[in-house]
């Protein structure tokens, strides 16, 4: 006997924008979990600009135009599908960052709590180490530090996600 | 021969001196890694940027691959550092 095909349930959004402009957090929200009844859960982090101790000036953020995007979307997308969230959003900032501006943007939203804090770090451990970004140092000096060394701990974040 | 634009970010393209170029690769050059290789003979500025061959990052038509990877019709080829965004 036949019967009818399960019904296909409305594939959980994701939201990616690499942009010069702040972005508004609580808008963010909104805009991922408004008129939603399944979402049981949201995550959010936000990556901020250290001053580094009175040092630091400005960071001068660099990305690969459309890379950056490209590979942002293949992380939320992975992240989806891992973690069944009900959907993802990933702003990230480029040009320059004065200490304590926001840089980056993370929301996960699940079903339930787990799900949404788990996808959430993963996005930002392949974040970290996968999307096309670089960070340079200025200082109030007037000197340039220079551009900020990858962090093998950043790498060992990003490795639990594939072990056993 | 074969023409292919060459993409390179932060200090890869401050030591090279351009963000992006036109090259034309000899067809000995068949995997990312013989990229980096015959680039380092291109002069002294290329020598400094590709010094250290094994923290080079290379995408082809924006996508991460091993410097094993064969560049086959690759239109854009990106090299550049570990990345720090976040």
């Amino acid at each position: 006997m036949a019967s009818a095909p399960a019904p296909l349930s409305a594939p959980a959004p994701v939201t990616v924008r690499v942009q010069a402009e702040d972005f508004d957090t609580a808008a963010e929200i909104e805009a991922l979990s408004a008129g939603r009844t399944d979402i049981g859960a949201v995550v959010t982090f936000s990556g901020l600009c250290r001053e580094e101790k009175g040092a630091l000036s400005a960071l001068e953020l660099e990305h690969y135009p459309g890379m950056a995007e490209a590979e942002i979307r293949r992380i939320c997308d992975e992240a989806i599908t891992r973690f069944d969230l009900q959907g993802a959003t990933a702003i990230h900032r480029f040009g320059r960052i004065d200490p304590g501006d926001r840089i980056v943007l993370v929301i996960a939203a699940s079903t339930h709590r787990q799900a949404a804090f788990d996808g959430a770090s993963f996005i930002m451990d392949y974040l970290k180490t996968a999307a096309p970004f670089w960070k340079k140092e200025h200082l109030k000096d007037g000197t340039a530090r220079g551009w900020v060394s990858a962090k093998d701990a950043d790498d060992t974040a990003r490795d639990r996600w594939t072990q056993g | 021969m074969r023409e292919v634009r060459l993409v390179y970010f932060a200090w890869v393209r401050e030591r090279i001196g351009v963000g992006d170029e036109i090259v034309s690769l000899p067809d000995t050059v068949v995997t990312a890694g013989d990229l980096i290789a015959f680039l380092k003979t291109r002069g002294e500025d290329y020598a400094a940027a590709l010094e250290h061959e094994n923290v080079i990052r290379v995408a082809i038509d924006q996508e991460h691959v091993e410097h094993d990877e064969a560049l086959g019709s690759a239109r854009e080829i990106a090299l550049f550092p570990p990345m720090t965004g976040g």
